[in-house]
């Protein structure tokens, strides 16, 4: 093939370019990538190993996991009915809906904390109701998933919405018309079509529910060892100078995000999530 | 096969969606709708009732107070200059991850989304560890007299990690789909590179810059985790909006933080209803 000189840019010009961004990644996102496993394994092995068994850690570790296999499940049903609603059928409305369903992307994570604490508060509107039946949110677990829930609300809805939207109905009224039921369709058709792009949505949705901190510093109170998640957890430790062992839980969540990225691309490479623009 | 366009089916009456041999509407529209309403608009009307009920003289003395002025310039300020840093990079980024080839392109696509994948407290407190004057990069800068941790600078540098993908990954696509044909014709036409650029490439890219640009800002000015280690926090010089209601909120002044979160949540709307509107006009001037 002859190279078209006149659409593409000379060697250095092309070498120029690519050594800046190159530059500004290395700076801007490797750098503190390195930082975090640099910084925990900075006194080596074994004061990360106590930093990230120690019991408030651990205690950490099971509230974020807990919390992400509520609030995951939770969107991962409501996504789907969402994306089923909208892209199924024709409705006035439609767009309204789908901007309401992205609201809570522009809304900043401590507003997300702060209209729960409104709302199940000691002052807030339902305080005095739950406090006399003696039912704790704000400062508690509830509060937290609540939080968690609002702030990854349109993760996996937004993923499949396009994707669903691409595959169209056409396979949905085959199964219909062939006298399948309406669970069946969406087992047997719907569902084999949707799951990569699913698992992509529910990939974001937990690395984001398991890493939030705005949101959740807000009504949980921090209480050692009852509320709070990983990330808190590397908040007290870092104000309190424990620098091992803030970055050393912090590597958790690094490591966390790390595994995100490589399933994420390995969805994206095998199975063409983002169809069109590919081929 | 039925046809679903608009003018050929009339709904029937007392029905308001289009019919369709598909069951299901009624219950997952239903379940949307409800969870919806439970989880985003009652407790994000809770909000602007609770601005609506404490009275115009109390909203302003806090919601407009000096100190708080001071918070929205800082953080809609940083946002911006973010903003502005990651169109020129996110931009370049995307260029080049686009059109070239070069040893471990995979692995710095997947780097790139990054600031989605890891936790804000993490990036935050690793920027710290970066720029703080005894930092790694902040020792050298001190020499220099550049500050970054604990000024707006550090701000920017935190706004400008969490806001990359979004320029990128907006930016990205279109550029992809960009057509070799026109840069061609540009080029037969005697054109030079960077009067094609100009002239050809950039006016088609550029509304899907501004919209990485608007979500990148709007994500900025609500950004709490990655900035709060790196800021230092002091009132009226590096406390932006977002801390203020939390440190109103730790006060328990609950109408304080409300003031503050509403004038802040009116902004963000204003710049989604900017960014709708621009992608309308946009679907408008292409026709798609």
């Amino acid at each position: 093939m002859t190279r078209r000189r006149t659409t593409t840019e000379g060697t250095a010009a092309r070498r120029l370019l690519i050594a800046l961004a190159l530059a500004f990644l290395g700076f801007f996102l490797l750098l503190p990538l390195i930082a975090v496993f640099s910084e925990a394994l900075k006194q080596g092995i074994g004061p990360f190993l106590d930093a990230v068994t120690s019991d408030d850690a651990l205690s950490a570790i099971r509230l974020t996991l807990l919390v992400a296999a509520i609030s995951v499940p939770v969107n991962m049903v409501f996504g789907v009915a969402a994306s089923w609603a909208i892209t199924k059928f024709q409705f006035p409305g439609k767009s309204l809906l789908i901007t309401l369903i992205d609201l809570p992307f522009s809304v900043s994570p401590v507003v997300s904390g702060l209209i729960f604490v409104l709302l199940f508060g000691a002052h807030g509107w339902f305080g005095p109701w739950l406090a006399e039946h003696d039912v704790k949110i704000i400062f508690a677990v509830p509060g937290i998933v609540l939080a968690t829930v609002f702030i990854t609300f349109p993760f996996i809805a937004r993923e499949l919405i396009p994707l669903m939207m691409e595959q169209g109905k056409d396979d949905e009224e085959a199964a219909i018309s062939l006298g399948a039921s309406g669970w069946q369709t969406f087992w047997h058709v719907t569902l084999p079509n949707i799951r990569w792009g699913l698992l992509y949505g529910v990939l974001l949705c937990n690395a984001r529910a398991m890493g939030e901190f705005g949101a959740v510093s807000v009504v949980s109170g921090h209480i050692r060892g009852e509320t709070n998640t990983m990330p808190l957890h590397v908040e007290i430790l870092y104000n309190e100078y424990d620098f091992v062992g803030a970055f050393a839980v912090a590597s958790l969540l690094a490591c966390l995000a790390l595994v995100t990225l490589v399933a994420k691309t390995v969805l994206e490479w095998r199975f063409d999530i983002h169809g069109s623009a590919k081929h | 096969m039925p046809s679903h366009s608009p003018s050929t089916i009339k709904r029937p009456p007392g029905s308001w969606r289009q019919p369709s041999v598909l069951p299901g509407f009624r219950l997952t529209f239903g379940l949307s709708v409800t969870w919806l309403t439970l989880i985003v608009l009652i407790p994000l009307a809770t909000i602007f009732m609770k601005s609506a009920g404490m009275g115009w003289h109390e909203f302003v003395q806090v919601g407009l107070s000096n100190r708080a002025l001071a918070a929205y310039r800082l953080s809609f300020g940083t946002a911006a200059v973010a903003g502005l840093v990651n169109a020129v990079f996110g931009l370049l980024v995307a260029w080049v991850l686009v059109r070239y080839t070069f040893p471990g392109h995979k692995v710095v696509s997947a780097l790139v989304d990054l600031p989605f994948a890891l936790p804000t407290a993490v990036a935050g407190i690793a920027l710290t560890a970066i720029y703080a004057p005894n930092g790694w990069i902040g020792q050298y800068l001190e020499p220099l007299g550049i500050k970054v941790a604990f000024t707006p600078l550090g701000i920017i540098v935190a706004l400008v990690f969490i806001g990359l993908p979004f320029v990128v990954r907006s930016v990205e696509p279109v550029l992809a789909d960009l057509g070799k044909d026109v840069e061609e014709a540009a080029a037969t036409l005697g054109a030079s590179r960077l009067q094609t650029f100009n002239r050809v490439i950039f006016p088609a890219i550029f509304p899907a810059l501004l919209t990485g640009f608007a979500l990148a800002f709007a994500r900025g000015v609500g950004e709490y985790g990655s900035v709060i280690f790196i800021s230092g926090n002091m009132p009226g010089r590096t406390e932006i909006a977002p801390l203020l209601i939390v440190t109103q909120l730790e006060q328990y002044a609950y109408n304080g933080a409300t003031a503050i979160a509403t004038v802040m949540m009116l902004a963000s709307f204003g710049v989604l209803l900017a960014l709708n509107l621009l992608q309308a006009a946009r679907r408008r001037r292409y026709g798609a």
